[in-house]
């Protein structure tokens, strides 16, 4: 039998759920719902704060190591549950999961550099 | 002997709704649509941001309508889900020997909880403070 | 000793007269102490002589009487009846083609299970004039639960993957295929992952959990599978790293 590429994007996925797992719920907190809840200062989020705390080069750098795996992840997990729904058409689900979190990690790199 | 096996159908669509563990199962593995989506919605708001400060606030008033915090809520629980389910199978993926005997999974699992709560705190800390 | 009478529904299939199979039910009083085993042996002794299945130790050993009662794969020698309500739905195991009653075809497991040798494999032939083999109770203690599998086929019984895709390897020989490659006299691992390692192997595993779950040895299926993904991850990104090494 043939060696499976499947471990090139299986590493992706399983470093992106990884770090899913440890950061996603608070990002989403901090950002959406402590927002509303009133734990988080709108002020947190304005504009001036938003723009000096992402400049840094780190945090650039964090932004992008948090944000492109965790998105290849949860490409690949709907590539796998697509089939899991009976869509077997897997090169075309392959071309739009993958292509979506290819073009995703391309307006990474363009946000984080324009910034 | 005669032999005829007989092959039972299987639901191409339906399967997973045939027993609760497969709809936990699909529950964790639909956690990447919203968790993606949100993902996604991240790199808008980097890009609105380096667009400046009136595109930035046009995507901060999205995020927190109230169609926006109600994905955010939802996106939110699935995150949380992912996380329990990703932590507690961990030690079957990663076992730990130490000194020659298996490390018990509840104390991975136990360590990860602490390094995600830790994580946790400070993400809130550094956006909020 | 308290009696209870049990309605079993047992699905038949006879392959020189039916085109499907059929629940037929029949009417049991058991003892207090009785397996659902016991509750079709019952059956068998007394009342249908033509019911067929497998089974042999009565003792969760041997790993043939695997059947799917109310849902759930079990050993129906491991499964008490006074666990049950009142109707006891007995089912051949899911996900293997009916050969008569309760009893699969198998086959196509047997094939899986030899195609990733489930055995020892030494790099050089060790004359018998070498001596035993020896092992410390540490290095067994790494593989002792893989190598706890009977073959029962629960795991493949209550694995979609499996279900869907008839060429998936599936648990249990996976499961088996780890228990060698992490035994310390094995030298085999990378004459298994030509098997083990392809998309048919490990890669058409997507973690649903239900074999480990199932298991009645607690073998752990599963999670052989997902450290031979990690295992297979390495040696794949190594050989891009370091072509030199050998696998």
């Amino acid at each position: 039998m043939a060696t499976s590429n499947k471990p090139l994007v299986w590493a992706v996925f399983a470093a992106g759920g990884t770090l899913a797992a440890f950061v996603l719920p608070a990002i989403i907190f901090s950002l959406t719902l402590g927002v509303v809840l009133g734990w988080i200062p709108p002020e947190a989020l304005a504009y001036e704060r938003a723009i000096a705390g992402m400049q840094s080069p780190l945090a650039k750098l964090a932004a992008f190591a948090v944000i492109v795996p965790i998105l290849w992840h949860a490409a690949h997990r709907l590539r796998i549950t697509a089939h899991d729904l009976g869509v077997y058409a897997d090169g075309l689900v392959m071309l739009i999961c993958y292509g979506i979190a290819a073009l995703g990690t391309i307006a990474t790199l363009v946000a984080l550099l324009g910034l | 002997m005669i032999r005829g096996p007989y092959v039972r159908p299987v639901g191409r669509y339906s399967w997973w709704l045939s027993q609760p563990r497969y709809i936990r199962y699909m529950l964790r593995e639909v956690s990447a649509a919203f968790i993606g989506a949100y993902i996604l919605m991240l790199i808008v708001g980097l890009l609105r941001l380096s667009q400046g400060p009136a595109a930035y606030e046009s995507y901060l008033t999205a995020v927190l309508s109230s169609a926006g915090v109600a994905f955010g809520l939802i996106t939110f629980v699935f995150a949380v889900y992912h996380s329990l389910t990703w932590f507690r199978v961990t030690p079957k993926a990663m076992p730990l020997r130490m000194r020659g005997k298996a490390v018990p999974p509840a104390i991975i699992v136990g360590a990860h909880w602490l390094g995600w709560a830790v994580a946790s705190l400070l993400i809130l800390l550094w956006v909020a403070v | 000793m308290r009696e209870t009478i049990h309605q079993l529904e047992v699905l038949r299939y006879d392959p020189e007269t039916d085109t499907a199979p059929h629940f037929q039910t029949y009417a049991v009083t058991c003892q207090e102490d009785w397996v659902v085993l016991d509750a079709i042996n019952y059956v068998k002794e007394n009342l249908d002589r033509t019911l067929s299945y497998r089974w042999s130790c009565h003792m969760a050993v041997c790993g043939s009487c695997g059947m799917v009662v109310n849902g759930e794969p079990v050993l129906s020698c491991h499964a008490f009846v006074r666990d049950y309500p009142e109707k006891i739905r007995v089912e051949p195991l899911a996900n293997f083609p009916i050969e008569r009653d309760l009893v699969v075809a198998i086959d196509d497991f047997v094939e899986k299970l030899t195609s990733v040798k489930p055995y020892i494999i030494s790099a050089e032939e060790r004359p018998v004039e070498s001596g035993e083999n020896l092992q410390s109770p540490e290095q067994l203690a790494v593989f002792k639960q893989y190598a706890d599998c009977i073959n029962c086929l629960l795991c493949y019984s209550a694995c979609p993957q499996y279900a869907l895709n008839d060429s998936f390897i599936g648990p249990a020989a996976l499961a088996l295929a780890h228990r060698y490659n992490l035994d310390s006299r094995d030298e085999g691992r990378s004459a298994r992952a030509d098997v083990v390692a392809s998309n048919p192997g490990i890669w058409e595993c997507s973690f649903v959990g239900a074999c480990s779950e199932v298991c009645p040895k607690d073998v752990d299926p599963a999670a052989a599978i997902q450290q031979t993904k990690i295992a297979s991850t390495v040696d794949y990104f190594m050989r891009f790293l370091m072509p030199w090494r050998k696998q």
